[in-house]
């Protein structure tokens, strides 16, 4: 829902990346999403064709990595991943358990010319 | 020929900037400021009334409202006794921290001890956007069910402190209040949380008494 804003962001981060690395074209963007932080869906494409039109970074294509959510029950070190509707530990139903995956949200890599 | 060249940003890391610019406006006026973020009808505006009316002779509270469009909630705030001001998004779902920057000139900051933002009711947008306030709090509420931790697991991790309102409406709505409290507890452990009713007032006290002592310590 708020893939404008999200393009936005992302387009100055890359513009001032780009620039800094003396980019005349930037090809693929690499984004990082973990289940937990992310809302971010395809559409995001759409948008950034609309905001980029005009920059360097025009006509870039939008590659994302989606991290599933894993966590770690710290009484008995199990890693799993939660269902959707229960986030115990399914090996000895702890509620004391770490996330350790899936809260990532963030631009990793450009691929620039 | 593509050159990969590492970034490691985060995306709304402008954002993010902007939400440490307004943390240190609201510290230099002493200012105490929460986020209330919430689903459609969980009862931010309720919750902010009772706040006010129950606390504005004691600290002087502010509210800043984000609505997609209309200022019914900035009205009952007032009327309860705040002083506040209307944010309209336009149609986002969310408020971010350019738009509480931008709101905060219109309060005389000096006149302030409580700010009060009231996001826009929404599970999910918010969650993804810091203001700059001191403390996210999030209201849930029993008829929207006791599965929301995990169907929203982002709004519920990295929250402050939780309110789970309408309590009054337990004895006649299915909610497995130790189902929910689980998913909280692994979202955020610890997290402090004040079951309540705005509509007996049961609850309130500790609430109101949690958020003074947060206002006194800045």
């Amino acid at each position: 829902m708020h893939e404008l804003s999200v393009t936005e962001s992302l387009l100055e981060i890359t513009l001032r990346h780009a620039r800094a690395a003396h980019a005349t074209q930037v090809n693929n963007l690499y984004l990082v999403l973990g289940q937990l932080s992310s809302i971010v869906d395809d559409s995001v494409q759409f948008y950034w064709d609309i905001v980029a039109s005009g920059t360097i970074a025009e006509g870039a294509r939008l590659n994302f990595r989606r991290i599933p959510t894993q966590m770690e029950c710290l009484d008995c070190q199990q890693v799993f991943s939660p269902t959707a509707d229960n986030f115990d530990c399914p090996n000895c139903a702890s509620t004391r358990v770490k996330i350790i995956a899936g809260e990532e949200f963030y631009l990793e890599a450009i691929d620039i010319q | 020929m593509n050159n990969r060249i590492p970034v490691i940003e985060k995306i709304l890391s402008a954002n993010d900037r902007i939400a440490a610019e307004n943390r240190q406006v609201l510290d230099r006026a002493g200012i105490f400021s929460v986020n209330f973020m919430a689903s459609p009808g969980a009862g931010k505006t309720s919750l902010i009334e009772q706040t006010v009316h129950r606390l504005a002779e004691r600290i002087k509270i502010a509210v800043i409202d984000g609505d997609i469009a209309t200022s019914l909630d900035a009205d009952r705030a007032a009327a309860a006794g705040a002083v506040a001001v209307q944010i309209n998004t336009g149609g986002d779902c969310h408020l971010d921290a350019v738009m509480l920057h931008e709101a905060l000139p219109r309060l005389e900051l000096g006149d302030i001890d409580l700010l009060i933002v009231e996001n826009v009711g929404n599970l999910v947008c918010p969650a993804n956007f810091q203001l700059g306030t001191h403390k996210n709090v999030l209201i849930a509420s029993i008829p929207e069910g006791d599965d929301k931790p995990y169907k929203y697991p982002g709004i519920y991790r990295g929250v402050d402190a939780l309110v789970i309102n309408k309590i009054d409406l337990l004895p006649y709505i299915p909610f497995r209040m130790d189902y929910f409290r689980r998913g909280v507890e692994i979202l955020s452990p610890g997290l402090v949380t004040f079951p309540l009713s705005c509509q007996t007032g049961e609850g309130l006290d500790a609430w109101l008494d949690w958020l003074c002592l947060q206002v006194r310590s800045v």
